[in-house]
């Protein structure tokens, strides 16, 4: 029963990280019926923005405070992501208004490679390490109730209580701000929202600013977790069946999707995979997704497909 | 003043309906003919075959199977690369555990096994539609990758995980050298390309475009969505399943799963969309294309390495190359997301006007 329990928080940990990644997909195709393949390399340009500015900024201003020094190398990294939301914007969504949706997905899986040859070009291509200071020993709960107790790795803790924090932040901005409405108002509909006076391409700079940023905080969890190189482009593909499971529309369908698919993942890694061979993690979520999609085709919060003809 | 069809009367329906109804047309497709199976071999060299030559043939096999899904039925997947392991690896099982198998035998055996791996995971899409579809495609691909990785069985127990296939013969006749190859490779495809084109113009493939109009409609005026639609999935991934035993068999010789990852089926719907969606024509722009591209852009490179004299490592290669790339791809859905078929159609156009304004 411990070991179940530790497994599923375990899951639950893994699956809030995940959630995080598949809220970049699913605040910008809320808001520009854009699938944004390029999420994956978003996070990866973050990261590795964000682990070079942390040796680069303390190293020439001569900062000694890690902290400030880290804070400093966010900052910049922000305002890198600023840059390519705003660049994105101008050079390729504008010029795709209107056009299928495979054809935006094939652009974005274009900026996906331009992304991943700039980052590293930029960044340099060799395993960078973000240190955020997070604490990184276990501990046990629950020792009362369990013989043992139940481990739990404190840096996973942090980290889905940061992923945690900002779907927070997230829903109350979308909820509580002026902007927030106006965002809902484009994901409703482009063209009333453009006729009731909300500037488009603005609310598309804003939204993959906002995307960015998730990239980043992703970026720097999952940096901080496994390093920052070239695999964590894989982490999109990681999130793209919990997209598809909570409702590509979604942000709380996100979050649960992300939570179930981390608990899928682990709970059958652990109790399948040792009849099949192991490795099933990747394609276990699909399946699983699947499953869900059968039976509901728009995910599990997303808005109801209605077709007319 | 070349390209007109004034005074080619129709007096049949025959006449009507056949593939090239413009005898010009026709008089371009056989000049292309005899170019592709006499003219190219006998001026290409080694290094033509095996770097362009035949990967093109096999990429433009696999494009036209991808095509026949994406750009006529509509249906959005991104499992194609596992189609083409699945074709890969049921085509090398029944060349090594069956004695004496023809080859041509295994090849279409694979087809027909990625045929049933593609309508088991087509049938999602009687449910599932558009980006939805696409990510659903996705779990065939990662299926595939683990699975010809994990199973031994399906890799002959090879240890390394990797498999080979040596002394392939049709007919008697060794397939070894490269101009071999090409012509075996260019045969397939002049075949399977005829038989898709009459596909597409025939029933079925009405039936195709009328589902990915909108299949609600189709469906309304009597067209089975699920026989359309699996239908498709099997032409398109036998085509694909035997795309990927090619380029298994004929151009790698050795293989791992690694080499038909979802890398791979990007590259596949790349070249359909940037050939143009719908076309079978186009399947074969978009191969050239994007096969071409990369070696073009490395050539480029080092050319421009050698003249500003400025040392390139390969890491920075490698990165530029992904840059230009991936720009050059957004660039082209910018400019011309129709793609390269539409170009084709309209500079045949501005050829029938030529050399007068109107």
């Amino acid at each position: 029963m411990a070991f179940f329990l530790e497994t599923l928080l375990g899951g639950l940990m893994a699956g809030m990280l995940y959630a995080l990644v598949a809220l970049g997909f699913v605040l910008i195709f809320k808001a520009s019926g854009v699938f944004n393949f390029a999420q994956g390399a978003m996070v990866l340009f973050a990261a590795l923005a964000m682990a070079r500015f942390s040796e680069w900024i303390p190293a020439g201003l001569g900062i000694m405070d890690p902290l400030l020094g880290n804070v400093l190398a966010f900052v910049g990294a922000g305002l890198v992501m600023f840059a390519v939301a705003w660049t994105i914007e101008r050079l390729v969504l504008r010029h795709l208004v209107n056009q299928e949706g495979a054809t935006l997905l094939m652009a974005t899986i274009g900026i996906t490679y331009f992304m991943e040859g700039l980052g590293q070009t930029l960044f340099g291509s060799s395993i960078y390490k973000i240190d955020i200071d997070m604490p990184k020993d276990p501990v046990m709960i629950l020792e009362r109730v369990f013989e043992g107790g139940i481990l739990i790795n404190k840096e996973d803790f942090y980290a889905a209580l940061i992923a945690g924090v900002l779907v927070a932040l997230l829903s109350l901005f979308f909820q509580k701000t002026a902007t927030g409405r106006a965002l809902r108002a484009v994901a409703d509909d482009h063209q009333a929202a453009q006729s009731i006076g909300i500037p488009l391409n603005r609310i598309w700079v804003i939204v993959w600013c906002v995307a960015g940023v998730v990239a980043l905080v992703a970026g720097m969890i999952w940096g901080s977790k496994l390093g920052v190189q070239f695999s964590l482009t894989t982490v999109a593909l990681r999130a793209l069946p919990v997209v598809i499971l909570g409702g590509i529309t979604s942000v709380p369908g996100a979050i649960v999707g992300g939570l179930i698919i981390g608990v899928g993942e682990k709970l059958s890694e652990v109790y399948l995979g040792p009849f099949v061979g192991g490795g099933i993690e990747i394609w276990f979520a699909y399946v699983l997704a699947l499953g869900f999609l059968l039976v509901r085709p728009q995910g599990l919060f997303g808005e109801k497909i209605i077709d007319r003809v | 003043m070349f390209y007109r069809e004034n005074g080619q009367f129709k007096t049949s329906y025959r006449a009507d309906q056949q593939i090239l109804p413009i005898a010009q047309d026709r008089w371009a497709m056989l000049v292309l003919l005899v170019a592709a199976f006499a003219l190219v071999p006998a001026v290409a060299s080694d290094y033509m075959f095996r770097a362009i030559l035949i990967p093109f043939l096999i990429f433009s096999l696999a494009a036209v199977g991808v095509n026949i899904l994406v750009g006529y039925c509509g249906q959005i997947s991104l499992g194609s690369g596992a189609f083409m392991a699945v074709g890969a690896y049921a085509a090398y099982n029944f060349h090594v555990r069956v004695d004496g198998m023809p080859l041509l035998l295994a090849l279409v055996l694979g087809g027909v096994c990625a045929m049933l791996f593609g309508m088991l995971f087509g049938l999602p899409s009687l449910r599932v539609k558009g980006l939805y579809l696409a990510v659903a495609t996705l779990a065939a691909q990662f299926f595939a990758d683990w699975m010809f990785l994990r199973v031994q069985w399906f890799t002959n127990n090879s240890s390394s995980g990797s498999v080979s296939v040596s002394n392939l013969q049709v007919f008697g006749y060794s397939l070894e050298g490269p101009g071999a190859k090409y012509f075996f490779c260019l045969g397939l495809l002049a075949l399977v390309a005829l038989l898709a084109k009459n596909l597409v113009r025939g029933a079925v493939g009405r039936e195709w475009m009328a589902i990915r109009d909108m299949d609600v409609a189709a469906a309304v005026i009597g067209i089975r969505p699920m026989y359309a639609k699996l239908s498709a999935f099997a032409v398109s991934s036998f085509i694909v399943g035997i795309a990927g035993a090619l380029w298994a068999f004929i151009y790698l010789g050795a293989w791992e799963p690694a080499a038909f990852s979802v890398d791979q089926s990007f590259r596949l719907l790349f070249m359909v969309i940037i050939g143009g969606m719908g076309s079978i024509m186009g399947s074969f722009f978009g191969a050239a294309f994007i096969v071409v591209l990369p070696i073009a852009l490395s050539q480029f490179l080092r050319f421009f390495a050698t003249v500003s004299g400025l040392e390139i490592s390969t890491a920075v290669a490698s990165h530029a190359e992904l840059m230009v790339f991936g720009g050059l791809i957004v660039w082209f859905l910018i400019v011309e997301p129709h793609g390269l078929a539409k170009l084709w159609s309209v500079g045949k156009q501005k050829l029938r006007l030529w050399p007068f304004p109107h």
